[in-house]
């Protein structure tokens, strides 16, 4: 039906321009290239049109509009050097430039219809971390195809690392490895956040293969709902963890949380001499080095995600996704590579649910709930399982909807239409929607791993059949 | 393993034991009838996860959410004075019908509504790998808790006991109170019928085949699609069933109910062997008595801040130990 659809709109359009004189022939007989720039242009000038008409003008939607144009519409991807195919690096690195240099150009963005204003430096620092865990989710969801519905433990274990070792919880131990911004006569352990960082993700990956040994051999729904059932334990442990076992020992401090958790920083010395933050907290551009230092991690995360994919384990991973029956066949060690991938997702989790308790300075029971698994697993979908740039879309936008989007896109909608809808109360309905319709609709995400995509539509007529597929699911 | 299990067993008979001996009998009992209670709405939602496993192999995130909807649809055809507007106290004569025809509405609502979740979301996606149905079932989980949210707001709903106060009987202590005894008056002739439904009727047998073997059940001249179909109505009207009684009987209803006591229902499915009917009742009358022990005794006994954790722990333990459940069988795949 999808298809029938754009063939109607793909007829009206070229009724259309062979009215102006454009008919589907000379537009034909183009170059790729000027093909390309002209349809760029025209998607640019829609969008500053549509700026000027219903957002707030700025003369930097040109300066954006500009950006847009020139990283999309040439194909950089072509541009080799003495066979050094350096074309593919230019749009990532220019992204990556445009999000470091972010905080210096935020307050004079134009505002867009629908959208409203250009995310604040805040929510982009929350975008690095749940870039983080989307991509580690990424591992056991994408790569190895194991549904985890419990990732919300990984983040609590993370964020309680940092807590047990970055605060004043322990009191009866003392304790200080180069932590920062400590008052005087703090007891505790007060370790450094950049020590803390990898203990936090190896102690993570250590829980997540104590909780996959016994239940990795499950099959996929199974798995799905035990790891639902550690999601929701671990946070318990977490709620009650001021009386355990009927025991004073306090744990977790309970409902109240760990707080305050030290930030992270580089002290008095390197601060004096090469001007590097001694404390992010109290740095006058807190949200901007909490950025770049979570670029620094995504950037780590990507690198590992890509490198591990390729690697000899990465495609064990893909191999049992793809078929686990013969992948064994073929000698793959099903129960160790299923734990690889658990561990590995789970120490990004870890890592970047420190860093979220460094920089919100504590860690609460209560932020860990169903429903982060769920939105982080939403960003996977949708971007696209197996997709390192999928996920860091799908990451980057579903999180900007649930800190700002939403309610901005309420605002909008209120205020042309007289309405009194209070989006962001329905938050997670609209999580859902996106999660059923992209699972009807567009299975492999919106920007798919080409190699994931085959395997979703394998039910469809092939031109020539691979094999002799049997009815799947029955 | 069978020592192991003998060795809990005691230790479970050890700890009832003793917490009689701290309780006194008649408290204890009167624990168990909670638990009784609890277990007779755990089993009509275990039920229709039951159900629509047994035919589809998917878990129905959906369905406690479903349950959640029967419950405030049913609170408002009770309270809602366009309907039948029932306060405290009322007599039996309008009481009866009010609750029939609450039943009925929420059973027939549901139903349907399960009916077009099945054609919506899950029937598209038949094919597809065994995951993909069980991402969308999350989703539509999350739009039910929305549509509860657009409806009636997040706070809970409030049902006044309309049920009649007073004890059945009050022996040496022990009671046994009336809305107690309403819902499992309810809940049993709903079991017997869906008994009778599955093994007595034509359309059960095809809901068994299709269960066994769809290609083959379609090769024998069942239709496949309808018999999928009625199974969501039947599982749909059980929680339609069960969120009248939990409505009544706990008195508040909120969009969030159905998730936690549907993943507990679905943890009742698999203790009793998920696709089993007896199974998913005796399993939920079990976790009934254990939550209602865990939350009412008082000798070394967790208590209710850690029920969710029992409850997980028992289904990752089933999980891992015994897949097929206590009454289920052992299947080739492992279940």
């Amino acid at each position: 039906m999808r298809r029938r659809i754009s063939e109607q709109i793909a007829r009206a359009w070229w009724t259309a321009l062979g009215a102006a004189g454009l008919s589907h022939e000379r537009w034909n007989a183009l170059r790729p290239g000027v093909r390309r720039a002209v349809k760029v242009a025209v998607w640019v000038a829609i969008f500053l049109g549509l700026v000027a008409a219903f957002g707030v003008w700025k003369t930097s939607a040109l300066a954006i509009g500009a950006i847009v144009y020139l990283l999309v519409a040439p194909l950089w991807n072509r541009l080799t050097f003495r066979g050094w195919a350096y074309g593919k690096w230019i749009a990532p690195l220019a992204v990556l430039a445009i999000a470091i240099t972010y905080p210096y150009y935020v307050n004079h963005m134009p505002e867009l219809p629908l959208f409203g204003p250009f995310p604040q430096l805040s929510t982009l620092v929350v975008m690095t971390i749940f870039t983080m865990m989307a991509l580690g989710l990424n591992f056991v969801v994408g790569y190895a195809g194991l549904l985890d519905l419990g990732y919300v433990a990984f983040y609590a274990m993370g964020a309680y690392m940092a807590g047990w070792f970055a605060s004043s919880q322990f009191s009866k131990q003392n304790v200080n490895l180069g932590a920062v911004g400590l008052y005087p006569g703090a007891t505790g352990f007060h370790f450094s956040i950049w020590m803390v960082l990898p203990m936090a993700g190896v102690a993570t990956a250590v829980v997540g293969v104590i909780i996959g040994l016994p239940t990795l051999r499950l099959r996929g729904d199974y798995l799905a709902i035990v790891t639902l059932g550690f999601g929701e334990i671990l946070p318990q442990i977490a709620r009650n963890g001021d009386h355990l076992f009927g025991t004073s020992f306090n744990l977790t401090n309970g409902t109240g949380g760990i707080t305050p958790i030290d930030g992270p920083g580089f002290g008095n010395w390197l601060d004096k001499h090469l001007h590097l933050p001694a404390n992010f907290l109290t740095a006058g551009n807190l949200d901007s080095v909490f950025l770049w230092t979570g670029i620094g991690l995504v950037l780590i995360t990507i690198f590992c995600s890509a490198r591990l994919r390729d690697s000899r384990i990465g495609r064990a991973w893909i191999a049992i996704r793809e078929d686990e029956t013969a992948a064994a066949a073929m000698g793959v060690p099903l129960m160790r590579t299923k734990t690889w991938a658990y561990a590995t997702g789970a120490f990004f989790g870890g890592v970047a649910g420190a860093y979220y308790a460094s920089y919100k300075s504590g860690a609460f029971p209560d932020d860990f709930f169903f429903q982060i698994s769920v939105f982080i697993l939403c960003m996977v979908i949708l971007g696209g399982m197996g997709n390192i740039w999928g996920v860091i879309f799908g990451a980057c936008f579903l999180t900007y909807l649930d800190r700002e989007g939403l309610s901005n896109i309420g605002t909008q909608i209120n205020n042309q239409f007289g309405t009194s809808l209070d989006v962001p109360k329905y938050e997670f309905g609209i999580f859902g929607i996106i999660i059923v319709v992209v699972m009807l609709f567009r299975p492999e995400g919106l920007i798919p791993s080409s190699r994931r995509a085959a395997e979703l539509h394998e039910d469809e007529p092939h031109d020539e059949p691979l094999y002799d597929h049997e009815i799947a699911g029955a | 393993m069978p020592l192991f299990a003998a060795l809990l067993i005691l230790g479970l008979i050890f700890l009832l034991a003793k917490n009689i001996q701290h309780n006194g009998f008649a408290y204890f009992a009167s624990i168990s009838f909670i638990g009784l209670t609890n277990g007779a709405v755990y089993a009509l939602v275990a039920l229709g996860y039951t159900l629509v496993y047994g035919i589809l192999e998917l878990i129905n995130f959906a369905h406690g959410d479903l349950f959640m909807l029967g419950g405030m649809i049913s609170a408002t055809t009770l309270i809602s004075h366009n309907v039948f507007g029932l306060t405290e106290g009322v007599s039996l004569s309008t009481l009866i019908p009010a609750l029939l025809g609450s039943l009925a509405v929420a059973m027939i609502a549901c139903g349907l509504i399960n009916v077009s979740i099945e054609f919506i979301a899950y029937r598209p996606l038949r094919g597809a790998p065994r995951l993909a149905p069980l991402i969308t079932a999350i989703g539509m989980s999350f739009i039910l808790q929305n549509v509860a949210i657009g409806w009636k707001g997040p706070s809970y709903i409030a049902i006044p006991n309309v049920l009649p106060r007073g004890n059945v009987f009050s022996i040496h202590g022990v009671t046994y109170t009336w809305e107690k005894l309403i819902v499992v008056i309810v809940t049993i002739p709903v079991l017997i019928a869906l008994m009778w439904l599955v093994l007595k009727t034509r359309q059960g047998k095809a809901m068994r085949a299709a269960a066994q073997d769809r290609d083959a059940a379609a090769m024998m001249g069942i239709n496949v699609n309808r018999t999928i179909s009625f199974t969501f109505l039947i599982a749909g009207s059980l929680a339609g069933a069960a969120g009248l009684l939990y409505a009544l009987y706990f008195g508040q209803v909120r969009y969030d109910t159905g998730f936690q006591l549907g993943l507990i229902a679905f943890t009742a499915a698999v203790l009793g062997g998920i696709g089993n009917l007896p199974g998913a009742v005796l399993g939920a009358l079990s976790i009934g008595f254990i939550q209602a022990y865990n939350e009412g005794l008082t000798w070394h006994m967790p208590g209710s801040d850690w029920t969710q954790s029992i409850v997980f722990s028992i289904l990752i333990l089933i999980l891992v130990f015994r897949p097929e459940g206590l009454l289920g069988e052992r299947t080739p795949e492992g279940a």
